[in-house]
Protein backbone atom coordinates (compact mmCIF):
# COMPACT_ATOMS: atom_id res chain seq x y z
CA UNK A 1 0.00 0.00 0.00
CA UNK A 2 2.73 2.82 1.09
CA UNK A 3 6.17 1.85 0.24
CA UNK A 4 9.11 3.84 0.74
CA UNK A 5 12.62 3.33 -0.83
CA UNK A 6 15.57 5.21 0.71
CA UNK A 7 13.81 8.40 0.72
CA UNK A 8 15.35 11.15 2.17
CA UNK A 9 14.40 14.69 2.61
CA UNK A 10 16.47 17.45 3.78
CA UNK A 11 15.05 21.14 4.56
CA UNK A 12 17.27 24.05 4.89
CA UNK A 13 18.58 23.41 8.30
CA UNK A 14 17.63 19.95 9.59
CA UNK A 15 17.16 16.09 8.39
CA UNK A 16 13.49 15.28 7.76
CA UNK A 17 13.91 11.99 6.93
CA UNK A 18 17.46 9.94 5.95
CA UNK A 19 17.42 7.21 3.73
CA UNK A 20 14.07 5.69 4.78
CA UNK A 21 12.68 2.40 3.77
CA UNK A 22 9.94 0.97 4.68
CA UNK A 23 6.72 -1.48 3.65
CA UNK A 24 3.21 -0.79 5.12
CA UNK A 25 0.64 -3.49 3.80
CA UNK A 26 -2.56 -3.55 2.68
CA UNK A 27 -4.86 -3.98 5.74
CA UNK A 28 -2.26 -3.14 8.31
CA UNK A 29 -2.85 -1.07 11.46
CA UNK A 30 0.47 0.86 11.53
CA UNK A 31 1.55 3.09 14.81
CA UNK A 32 4.07 6.10 13.50
CA UNK A 33 5.38 7.00 16.84
CA UNK A 34 8.61 9.46 17.71
CA UNK A 35 9.37 12.45 18.99
CA UNK A 36 8.43 15.84 17.98
CA UNK A 37 10.94 16.74 14.70
CA UNK A 38 11.69 13.09 14.80
CA UNK A 39 10.30 13.09 10.93
CA UNK A 40 6.82 11.90 11.55
CA UNK A 41 5.08 14.96 10.33
CA UNK A 42 7.71 14.46 7.16
CA UNK A 43 6.56 10.85 6.83
CA UNK A 44 3.07 11.96 6.33
CA UNK A 45 3.76 14.93 4.39
CA UNK A 46 5.53 13.21 1.49
CA UNK A 47 2.51 10.35 1.31
CA UNK A 48 0.28 13.13 0.22
CA UNK A 49 2.99 14.94 -1.70
CA UNK A 50 2.44 17.65 0.15
CA UNK A 51 6.26 18.06 -0.22
CA UNK A 52 9.03 16.80 -2.25
CA UNK A 53 11.24 14.05 -1.59
CA UNK A 54 15.24 14.96 -2.56
CA UNK A 55 15.62 11.40 -3.32
CA UNK A 56 13.92 7.97 -3.39
CA UNK A 57 11.05 6.68 -4.06
CA UNK A 58 7.80 6.68 -2.97
CA UNK A 59 4.91 4.24 -4.09
CA UNK A 60 1.39 4.34 -2.29
CA UNK A 61 -1.12 2.04 -3.98
CA UNK A 62 1.59 0.68 -6.55
CA UNK A 63 2.28 4.44 -8.25
CA UNK A 64 5.41 6.22 -7.71
CA UNK A 65 3.85 9.50 -6.27
CA UNK A 66 7.39 11.45 -6.57
CA UNK A 67 6.75 11.37 -10.20
CA UNK A 68 3.25 12.81 -9.76
CA UNK A 69 2.51 16.27 -11.45
CA UNK A 70 0.93 19.18 -9.61
CA UNK A 71 -2.42 18.08 -11.17
CA UNK A 72 -2.39 14.53 -9.88
CA UNK A 73 -2.05 15.32 -6.41
CA UNK A 74 -6.13 15.92 -6.14
CA UNK A 75 -6.41 12.20 -7.12
CA UNK A 76 -3.61 10.74 -5.14
CA UNK A 77 -5.42 12.57 -2.02
CA UNK A 78 -8.54 11.30 -2.84
CA UNK A 79 -7.80 7.34 -2.15
CA UNK A 80 -6.01 8.74 1.01
CA UNK A 81 -8.11 9.81 3.64
CA UNK A 82 -7.00 12.33 6.63
CA UNK A 83 -7.90 13.01 10.42
CA UNK A 84 -6.02 15.59 12.01
CA UNK A 85 -5.87 16.31 15.79
CA UNK A 86 -7.41 19.54 15.49
CA UNK A 87 -10.57 17.78 13.71
CA UNK A 88 -10.54 20.29 10.89
CA UNK A 89 -14.47 20.51 10.31
CA UNK A 90 -15.81 23.52 8.61
CA UNK A 91 -17.40 25.30 11.08
CA UNK A 92 -19.95 27.03 9.21
CA UNK A 93 -21.44 23.79 7.26
CA UNK A 94 -23.09 21.32 9.56
CA UNK A 95 -22.31 17.94 10.55
CA UNK A 96 -23.95 16.47 7.22
CA UNK A 97 -22.60 19.13 4.80
CA UNK A 98 -19.13 18.90 5.90
CA UNK A 99 -19.32 15.05 5.35
CA UNK A 100 -21.25 15.75 1.91
CA UNK A 101 -18.43 18.10 0.76
CA UNK A 102 -16.03 15.44 0.87
CA UNK A 103 -18.15 13.70 -1.60
CA UNK A 104 -19.51 17.16 -3.77
CA UNK A 105 -15.69 17.35 -4.22
CA UNK A 106 -15.40 14.04 -6.83
CA UNK A 107 -18.79 15.12 -8.32
CA UNK A 108 -20.79 12.34 -6.91
CA UNK A 109 -24.47 12.33 -7.80
CA UNK A 110 -27.09 13.82 -5.12
CA UNK A 111 -28.90 11.10 -4.64
CA UNK A 112 -25.20 9.21 -3.69
CA UNK A 113 -24.40 11.65 -1.33
CA UNK A 114 -27.75 11.63 0.31
CA UNK A 115 -27.86 7.84 1.00
CA UNK A 116 -23.71 7.32 2.08
CA UNK A 117 -24.08 9.86 4.50
CA UNK A 118 -26.04 9.23 6.60
CA UNK A 119 -24.80 5.51 6.86
CA UNK A 120 -21.29 6.52 7.20
CA UNK A 121 -22.46 8.81 10.09
CA UNK A 122 -24.42 6.30 11.58
CA UNK A 123 -21.40 3.82 10.91
CA UNK A 124 -18.51 6.44 12.93
CA UNK A 125 -21.86 7.19 15.83
CA UNK A 126 -23.22 10.08 15.11
CA UNK A 127 -26.10 9.22 13.25
CA UNK A 128 -28.26 11.85 15.34
CA UNK A 129 -26.35 15.16 15.05
CA UNK A 130 -26.39 15.46 11.01
CA UNK A 131 -27.97 18.74 11.37
CA UNK A 132 -25.47 20.04 14.26
CA UNK A 133 -23.03 22.39 13.49
CA UNK A 134 -19.10 21.68 14.80
CA UNK A 135 -19.08 23.69 17.64
CA UNK A 136 -22.16 22.16 18.87
CA UNK A 137 -20.62 18.81 19.49
CA UNK A 138 -18.07 17.36 22.00
CA UNK A 139 -14.78 16.82 20.75
CA UNK A 140 -15.31 13.01 20.38
CA UNK A 141 -17.85 13.76 18.33
CA UNK A 142 -16.22 16.24 16.29
CA UNK A 143 -13.30 13.71 15.41
CA UNK A 144 -15.95 10.80 14.91
CA UNK A 145 -17.30 13.67 11.79
CA UNK A 146 -13.68 14.14 10.83
CA UNK A 147 -13.55 10.58 10.66
CA UNK A 148 -16.77 10.02 8.75
CA UNK A 149 -15.24 13.05 6.17
CA UNK A 150 -11.99 11.08 6.11
CA UNK A 151 -13.84 7.62 5.03
CA UNK A 152 -17.10 8.50 3.10
CA UNK A 153 -15.41 8.42 -0.72
CA UNK A 154 -14.07 4.97 0.96
CA UNK A 155 -9.94 5.44 0.20
CA UNK A 156 -7.76 3.06 0.72
CA UNK A 157 -5.74 4.15 2.93
CA UNK A 158 -6.77 6.49 5.93
CA UNK A 159 -3.93 8.75 8.03
CA UNK A 160 -4.85 9.83 11.34
CA UNK A 161 -2.16 12.26 12.64
CA UNK A 162 -2.81 12.29 16.49
CA UNK A 163 -6.54 11.86 16.01
CA UNK A 164 -6.85 11.33 20.06
CA UNK A 165 -4.28 14.64 20.68
CA UNK A 166 -7.14 16.89 21.53
CA UNK A 167 -9.40 14.28 23.69
CA UNK A 168 -9.52 13.00 27.10
CA UNK A 169 -8.39 9.07 27.88
CA UNK A 170 -11.71 7.77 27.72
CA UNK A 171 -12.99 8.96 24.38
CA UNK A 172 -9.42 8.90 22.90
CA UNK A 173 -10.07 4.82 23.24
CA UNK A 174 -13.52 4.88 21.60
CA UNK A 175 -12.27 6.92 18.83
CA UNK A 176 -9.75 3.46 18.59
CA UNK A 177 -12.36 0.97 18.66
CA UNK A 178 -13.88 3.45 15.79
CA UNK A 179 -10.56 3.08 13.80
CA UNK A 180 -10.38 -0.08 14.63
CA UNK A 181 -13.39 -0.99 13.52
CA UNK A 182 -12.10 0.60 10.02
CA UNK A 183 -9.81 -1.23 10.04
CA UNK A 184 -11.35 -4.12 10.05
CA UNK A 185 -13.43 -2.76 7.26
CA UNK A 186 -10.21 -2.99 5.40
CA UNK A 187 -9.03 0.65 5.03
CA UNK A 188 -4.80 0.62 5.71
CA UNK A 189 -4.00 3.00 8.54
CA UNK A 190 -1.72 4.46 9.49
CA UNK A 191 -1.69 6.65 12.96
CA UNK A 192 0.84 8.99 14.00
CA UNK A 193 0.66 9.60 17.99
CA UNK A 194 1.98 10.50 20.87
CA UNK A 195 -0.26 8.20 22.77
CA UNK A 196 1.89 5.55 25.07
CA UNK A 197 -1.01 4.43 26.68
CA UNK A 198 -2.83 3.93 23.44
CA UNK A 199 -0.01 2.58 21.18
CA UNK A 200 0.69 -0.39 23.95
CA UNK A 201 -3.23 -1.29 24.23
CA UNK A 202 -3.75 -1.76 20.84
CA UNK A 203 -0.53 -4.36 20.20
CA UNK A 204 -0.42 -3.21 16.35
CA UNK A 205 2.94 -2.92 14.41
CA UNK A 206 4.67 0.43 15.83
CA UNK A 207 7.52 2.22 13.55
CA UNK A 208 9.11 4.61 15.87
CA UNK A 209 11.27 7.44 14.10
CA UNK A 210 13.66 9.25 15.83
CA UNK A 211 16.09 11.90 13.44
CA UNK A 212 15.11 11.27 10.64
CA UNK A 213 15.71 7.22 10.87
CA UNK A 214 13.58 4.40 11.65
CA UNK A 215 14.62 3.14 15.22
CA UNK A 216 12.36 0.41 15.33
CA UNK A 217 9.03 -1.74 13.63
CA UNK A 218 7.82 -4.62 15.21
CA UNK A 219 4.26 -5.20 16.73
CA UNK A 220 4.24 -4.41 20.10
CA UNK A 221 4.09 -1.36 22.56
CA UNK A 222 4.94 2.50 22.15
CA UNK A 223 8.93 2.05 23.43
CA UNK A 224 11.86 0.11 24.55
CA UNK A 225 11.54 0.51 28.46
CA UNK A 226 7.76 -0.13 27.87
CA UNK A 227 9.26 -3.46 25.95
CA UNK A 228 10.79 -4.30 28.84
CA UNK A 229 8.72 -3.71 31.35
CA UNK A 230 6.03 -5.76 29.51
CA UNK A 231 8.45 -8.55 29.24
CA UNK A 232 8.57 -8.21 32.96
CA UNK A 233 5.09 -8.80 33.61
CA UNK A 234 5.01 -11.78 31.45
CA UNK A 235 8.07 -13.06 32.98
CA UNK A 236 5.97 -12.38 36.35
CA UNK A 237 3.10 -14.04 34.84
CA UNK A 238 5.36 -17.11 33.78
CA UNK A 239 6.74 -17.56 37.62
CA UNK A 240 3.16 -17.38 38.86
CA UNK A 241 1.77 -20.16 36.63
CA UNK A 242 4.83 -22.29 37.24
CA UNK A 243 4.18 -21.63 41.23
CA UNK A 244 0.30 -22.23 40.40
CA UNK A 245 1.16 -25.97 38.37
CA UNK A 246 3.58 -26.71 41.26
CA UNK A 247 0.79 -25.82 43.65
CA UNK A 248 -1.51 -27.80 41.08
CA UNK A 249 0.63 -31.26 40.73
CA UNK A 250 1.33 -31.13 44.83
CA UNK A 251 -2.13 -31.46 45.57
CA UNK A 252 -2.23 -27.85 47.06
CA UNK A 253 -5.27 -26.46 46.35
CA UNK B 1 -20.89 19.07 -16.09
CA UNK B 2 -23.83 20.89 -15.18
CA UNK B 3 -23.83 19.78 -11.23
CA UNK B 4 -20.44 20.88 -11.00
CA UNK B 5 -21.81 24.03 -12.71
CA UNK B 6 -25.14 24.30 -10.49
CA UNK B 7 -22.65 23.23 -7.46
CA UNK B 8 -19.97 26.29 -8.18
CA UNK B 9 -23.54 29.01 -8.51
CA UNK B 10 -24.57 27.44 -5.45
CA UNK B 11 -21.80 27.86 -3.43
CA UNK B 12 -20.93 31.03 -4.66
CA UNK B 13 -24.54 32.79 -3.63
CA UNK B 14 -23.81 31.21 -0.18
CA UNK B 15 -20.52 32.56 0.31
CA UNK B 16 -21.61 35.85 -0.81
CA UNK B 17 -24.46 35.29 1.76
CA UNK B 18 -22.51 34.29 4.75
CA UNK B 19 -19.76 36.70 4.14
CA UNK B 20 -22.41 39.55 4.31
CA UNK B 21 -20.14 42.28 5.72
CA UNK B 22 -17.68 41.42 3.05
CA UNK B 23 -19.53 41.00 -0.20
CA UNK B 24 -20.96 44.41 0.66
CA UNK B 25 -17.55 46.12 1.32
CA UNK B 26 -16.32 44.59 -2.08
CA UNK B 27 -19.98 45.87 -3.59
CA UNK B 28 -18.98 49.46 -2.29
CA UNK B 29 -15.71 49.63 -3.36
CA UNK B 30 -16.32 48.42 -7.05
CA UNK B 31 -19.49 50.57 -7.68
CA UNK B 32 -17.61 53.47 -6.15
CA UNK B 33 -15.03 52.72 -9.18
CA UNK B 34 -17.29 51.99 -11.42
CA UNK B 35 -19.67 55.39 -10.85
CA UNK B 36 -16.30 56.97 -11.59
CA UNK B 37 -14.98 55.42 -14.55
CA UNK B 38 -19.30 55.98 -15.73
CA UNK B 39 -18.79 59.98 -15.04
CA UNK B 40 -15.88 59.92 -17.15
CA UNK B 41 -16.97 57.47 -19.55
CA UNK B 42 -20.55 60.06 -19.72
CA UNK B 43 -17.90 63.33 -20.10
CA UNK B 44 -16.21 61.58 -22.67
CA UNK B 45 -19.37 59.98 -25.03
CA UNK B 46 -20.94 63.56 -24.80
CA UNK B 47 -17.56 65.05 -25.95
CA UNK B 48 -17.28 62.81 -28.18
CA UNK B 49 -21.08 64.07 -29.94
CA UNK B 50 -19.66 67.14 -29.66
CA UNK B 51 -17.06 66.90 -31.24
CA UNK B 52 -19.00 65.05 -34.20
CA UNK B 53 -21.89 67.69 -34.59
CA UNK B 54 -19.41 70.51 -34.24
CA UNK B 55 -17.30 68.85 -36.97
CA UNK B 56 -20.12 67.86 -39.68
CA UNK B 57 -21.43 71.73 -38.96
CA UNK B 58 -17.75 73.26 -40.11
CA UNK B 59 -16.16 70.95 -42.60
CA UNK B 60 -18.16 73.07 -44.63
CA UNK B 61 -16.57 76.95 -46.59
CA UNK B 62 -19.52 79.06 -46.80
CA UNK B 63 -18.38 82.13 -49.27
CA UNK B 64 -20.80 85.29 -48.48
CA UNK B 65 -21.75 87.01 -51.51
CA UNK B 66 -22.55 90.82 -52.27
CA UNK B 67 -26.03 91.58 -52.11
CA UNK B 68 -25.49 92.90 -55.31
CA UNK B 69 -24.20 89.92 -56.86
CA UNK B 70 -27.14 88.44 -59.32
CA UNK B 71 -28.26 84.79 -58.97
CA UNK B 72 -26.82 83.99 -62.06
CA UNK B 73 -23.34 85.23 -61.55
CA UNK B 74 -23.52 82.85 -58.34
CA UNK B 75 -24.78 80.14 -60.18
CA UNK B 76 -21.22 80.02 -62.47
CA UNK B 77 -19.35 80.55 -59.34
CA UNK B 78 -21.56 76.91 -58.31
CA UNK B 79 -20.53 75.24 -61.41
CA UNK B 80 -16.81 75.88 -61.59
CA UNK B 81 -16.38 74.94 -57.74
CA UNK B 82 -17.71 72.03 -58.22
CA UNK B 83 -15.42 71.13 -60.49
CA UNK B 84 -12.35 71.62 -57.67
CA UNK B 85 -11.08 68.60 -55.91
CA UNK B 86 -11.95 67.83 -52.74
CA UNK B 87 -15.32 69.15 -53.39
CA UNK B 88 -18.62 67.07 -52.36
CA UNK B 89 -21.17 69.88 -52.87
CA UNK B 90 -21.84 73.05 -53.46
CA UNK B 91 -25.51 74.86 -52.69
CA UNK B 92 -26.72 78.26 -52.84
CA UNK B 93 -27.92 79.46 -49.73
CA UNK B 94 -30.67 82.60 -49.99
CA UNK B 95 -30.18 85.37 -47.08
CA UNK B 96 -34.54 83.97 -45.94
CA UNK B 97 -32.84 80.56 -45.66
CA UNK B 98 -30.08 82.06 -43.85
CA UNK B 99 -32.03 83.56 -41.42
CA UNK B 100 -34.49 80.02 -40.53
CA UNK B 101 -31.48 78.19 -40.17
CA UNK B 102 -30.51 80.01 -37.56
CA UNK B 103 -33.22 80.39 -35.99
CA UNK B 104 -33.16 76.63 -35.21
CA UNK B 105 -30.02 77.21 -34.22
CA UNK B 106 -30.68 79.30 -31.12
CA UNK B 107 -33.92 77.15 -30.68
CA UNK B 108 -35.84 79.24 -27.47
CA UNK B 109 -34.32 82.11 -28.14
CA UNK B 110 -34.98 82.73 -32.01
CA UNK B 111 -37.57 85.15 -31.11
CA UNK B 112 -34.93 87.68 -30.23
CA UNK B 113 -33.95 87.90 -34.51
CA UNK B 114 -38.04 88.64 -35.16
CA UNK B 115 -37.14 91.78 -33.90
CA UNK B 116 -34.68 92.68 -36.48
CA UNK B 117 -36.00 95.17 -39.13
CA UNK B 118 -34.08 93.89 -42.05
CA UNK B 119 -32.33 90.17 -42.38
CA UNK B 120 -28.91 91.43 -42.55
CA UNK B 121 -27.95 87.91 -43.84
CA UNK B 122 -26.16 87.44 -46.78
CA UNK B 123 -26.55 84.97 -49.59
CA UNK B 124 -24.21 82.45 -49.99
CA UNK B 125 -22.75 79.46 -51.45
CA UNK B 126 -21.95 77.03 -49.49
CA UNK B 127 -19.15 74.43 -50.03
CA UNK B 128 -19.01 70.89 -48.51
CA UNK B 129 -15.70 69.41 -48.51
CA UNK B 130 -15.07 66.07 -48.60
CA UNK B 131 -11.17 66.48 -47.23
CA UNK B 132 -9.58 68.85 -44.81
CA UNK B 133 -6.51 68.60 -46.65
CA UNK B 134 -7.88 70.41 -49.56
CA UNK B 135 -9.86 73.12 -47.67
CA UNK B 136 -7.19 75.48 -47.51
CA UNK B 137 -7.03 75.51 -51.30
CA UNK B 138 -10.57 75.63 -52.22
CA UNK B 139 -10.36 78.43 -49.42
CA UNK B 140 -7.79 80.13 -51.68
CA UNK B 141 -10.04 79.91 -55.14
CA UNK B 142 -13.14 81.34 -53.69
CA UNK B 143 -11.37 84.20 -52.29
CA UNK B 144 -10.38 85.12 -55.67
CA UNK B 145 -13.70 85.18 -56.88
CA UNK B 146 -15.26 88.50 -57.99
CA UNK B 147 -19.12 89.54 -56.19
CA UNK B 148 -17.96 88.10 -52.99
CA UNK B 149 -18.09 90.04 -49.14
CA UNK B 150 -15.88 87.15 -47.28
CA UNK B 151 -15.16 83.41 -47.08
CA UNK B 152 -15.77 82.21 -43.74
CA UNK B 153 -13.75 78.64 -43.17
CA UNK B 154 -13.20 77.38 -40.17
CA UNK B 155 -10.03 74.85 -40.22
CA UNK B 156 -8.53 76.41 -37.27
CA UNK B 157 -11.07 76.70 -34.86
CA UNK B 158 -12.21 73.09 -35.93
CA UNK B 159 -8.57 72.14 -36.06
CA UNK B 160 -7.91 73.37 -32.06
CA UNK B 161 -11.41 71.84 -31.28
CA UNK B 162 -10.13 68.50 -32.41
CA UNK B 163 -7.04 68.68 -30.80
CA UNK B 164 -8.27 69.88 -27.19
CA UNK B 165 -10.98 66.59 -27.77
CA UNK B 166 -8.05 64.34 -28.64
CA UNK B 167 -6.27 65.50 -25.79
CA UNK B 168 -9.20 65.35 -23.25
CA UNK B 169 -9.86 61.55 -24.72
CA UNK B 170 -6.18 60.67 -24.05
CA UNK B 171 -6.52 62.24 -20.57
CA UNK B 172 -9.68 60.26 -20.06
CA UNK B 173 -8.63 57.06 -20.81
CA UNK B 174 -4.92 56.98 -18.74
CA UNK B 175 -7.18 57.91 -16.27
CA UNK B 176 -10.03 55.30 -16.68
CA UNK B 177 -6.89 52.60 -16.86
CA UNK B 178 -5.44 53.62 -14.20
CA UNK B 179 -8.96 53.49 -11.94
CA UNK B 180 -9.72 49.94 -12.94
CA UNK B 181 -6.20 48.56 -12.04
CA UNK B 182 -6.90 50.24 -8.88
CA UNK B 183 -10.19 48.73 -8.46
CA UNK B 184 -8.48 45.63 -9.36
CA UNK B 185 -6.27 45.58 -6.64
CA UNK B 186 -8.76 47.06 -4.14
CA UNK B 187 -11.14 44.52 -4.84
CA UNK B 188 -8.65 41.82 -4.88
CA UNK B 189 -8.14 43.08 -1.51
CA UNK B 190 -11.43 42.69 -0.09
CA UNK B 191 -12.12 39.22 -1.52
CA UNK B 192 -7.89 38.54 -0.18
CA UNK B 193 -9.97 39.18 3.08
CA UNK B 194 -12.47 36.47 2.36
CA UNK B 195 -9.87 33.76 1.24
CA UNK B 196 -8.28 34.75 4.06
CA UNK B 197 -11.08 34.08 6.28
CA UNK B 198 -11.45 31.13 4.30
CA UNK B 199 -7.65 29.87 4.41
CA UNK B 200 -8.80 26.59 6.76
CA UNK B 201 -11.44 25.47 4.41
CA UNK B 202 -9.20 25.89 1.28
CA UNK B 203 -6.26 23.64 3.47
CA UNK B 204 -9.30 21.28 3.89
CA UNK B 205 -10.66 21.23 0.23
CA UNK B 206 -7.28 20.38 -0.59
CA UNK B 207 -6.72 17.73 2.01
CA UNK B 208 -9.77 16.01 0.66
CA UNK B 209 -8.45 16.12 -3.07
CA UNK B 210 -10.28 19.01 -4.40
CA UNK B 211 -8.76 20.51 -7.59
CA UNK B 212 -7.77 24.00 -7.86
CA UNK B 213 -10.56 25.06 -10.37
CA UNK B 214 -12.37 23.03 -8.13
CA UNK B 215 -11.75 25.32 -5.11
CA UNK B 216 -11.21 28.77 -7.23
CA UNK B 217 -14.34 27.97 -9.30
CA UNK B 218 -16.80 29.48 -6.37
CA UNK B 219 -14.45 32.33 -5.82
CA UNK B 220 -14.33 33.50 -9.14
CA UNK B 221 -17.99 33.37 -9.40
CA UNK B 222 -18.37 35.25 -6.14
CA UNK B 223 -16.23 37.97 -7.84
CA UNK B 224 -18.75 37.75 -10.82
CA UNK B 225 -21.33 37.86 -8.98
CA UNK B 226 -19.80 40.63 -6.44
CA UNK B 227 -18.95 42.58 -9.98
CA UNK B 228 -22.61 42.03 -11.68
CA UNK B 229 -24.31 43.22 -8.38
CA UNK B 230 -21.66 46.22 -8.41
CA UNK B 231 -22.65 46.71 -12.07
CA UNK B 232 -26.45 47.14 -11.64
CA UNK B 233 -26.32 49.61 -8.75
CA UNK B 234 -23.91 51.45 -10.93
CA UNK B 235 -25.91 51.49 -14.06
CA UNK B 236 -28.83 52.56 -12.15
CA UNK B 237 -26.95 55.47 -9.79
CA UNK B 238 -25.56 56.76 -13.36
CA UNK B 239 -28.75 56.95 -15.06
CA UNK B 240 -30.76 58.30 -12.31
CA UNK B 241 -28.22 61.31 -11.79
CA UNK B 242 -27.44 61.47 -15.53
CA UNK B 243 -31.09 61.97 -16.61
CA UNK B 244 -31.23 64.83 -13.51
CA UNK B 245 -28.40 66.43 -15.18
CA UNK B 246 -29.75 66.44 -18.56
CA UNK B 247 -33.01 67.71 -17.32
CA UNK B 248 -30.76 70.63 -15.30
CA UNK B 249 -28.64 71.84 -17.75
CA UNK B 250 -29.04 69.69 -21.23
CA UNK B 251 -31.07 73.00 -22.80
CA UNK B 252 -28.43 75.25 -21.52
CA UNK B 253 -25.39 72.83 -22.83
CA UNK B 254 -27.38 72.99 -26.21
CA UNK B 255 -27.86 76.57 -26.33
CA UNK B 256 -23.92 76.96 -25.44
CA UNK B 257 -22.52 74.88 -27.63
CA UNK B 258 -25.38 74.41 -30.07
CA UNK B 259 -25.24 69.84 -29.86
CA UNK B 260 -27.77 67.79 -27.52
CA UNK B 261 -26.80 65.75 -24.58
CA UNK B 262 -26.56 62.10 -25.54
CA UNK B 263 -29.86 60.82 -24.83
CA UNK B 264 -30.10 59.12 -21.54
CA UNK B 265 -31.46 55.58 -22.75
CA UNK B 266 -28.59 54.91 -25.13
CA UNK B 267 -26.30 55.68 -22.28
CA UNK B 268 -27.88 53.40 -20.08
CA UNK B 269 -28.28 51.05 -22.92
CA UNK B 270 -24.14 50.84 -23.50
CA UNK B 271 -23.40 51.46 -19.90
CA UNK B 272 -25.06 48.16 -18.78
CA UNK B 273 -23.03 46.57 -21.06
CA UNK B 274 -19.84 48.19 -20.37
CA UNK B 275 -20.13 48.09 -16.18
CA UNK B 276 -21.60 44.64 -16.45
CA UNK B 277 -17.84 43.69 -19.00
CA UNK B 278 -16.38 45.89 -16.21
CA UNK B 279 -18.09 44.72 -12.80
CA UNK B 280 -17.12 40.77 -14.36
CA UNK B 281 -14.02 40.95 -15.20
CA UNK B 282 -12.77 43.60 -12.05
CA UNK B 283 -14.57 40.74 -9.89
CA UNK B 284 -13.27 37.58 -11.67
CA UNK B 285 -9.41 39.50 -11.90
CA UNK B 286 -9.98 40.52 -8.15
CA UNK B 287 -10.40 36.78 -7.12
CA UNK B 288 -8.42 35.07 -8.90
CA UNK B 289 -5.13 37.03 -7.88
CA UNK B 290 -6.28 37.42 -4.39
CA UNK B 291 -6.38 33.14 -4.83
CA UNK B 292 -2.88 32.96 -6.20
CA UNK B 293 -0.94 32.57 -3.21
CA UNK B 294 -3.44 30.13 -1.23
CA UNK B 295 -3.70 27.70 -3.96
CA UNK B 296 0.02 27.42 -4.54
CA UNK B 297 0.55 25.97 -1.07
Amino acid sequence: MIVFENVTKHYKSNIGLDDVSVRINKGEFVFLVGPSGAGKSTFVKLILKEIDANKGKIKVRGEDVTKFSNRQIPKLRRNVGIVFQDFRLLPKKTVYENVAFAMEIIHQSPRTIKRQVPQVLSLVGVGTKAQKYPNELSAGEQQRVAIARAIVNNPKILIADEPTGNLDPETAWEIMQLLELINMRGTTILMVTHAKDIVDRMNKRVIAIEKGRIVRDDIGTYGFEEALAKMEVTMDTLQHRRQFNEKLKKGDL
Amino acid sequence: MFRRFFYTIKQAFLQVFRNRAMSVASIFAITAMLLILGLFFVIVININTAATMIRQDYDSIEVFLLDTTPKEQADTMITSLKGEAGVEDVTYRTKEEAMTELKTRWGDSGYLLDSLASNPLPNSIVIKINSLEAADDIAAKAAALDGIEDVKYYKETVDKLMSATRFVQLAAIVIMIFLIIVSVVVVSNTIKLTVFNRAREISIMKYVGATNWFIRGPFLAEGIIIGLFSAGISVGISAFVYEKVVDLIGKDVFAVLSTPMVPVDFLTYNLVWIFAALGVSIGACGSIISMRKFLDA
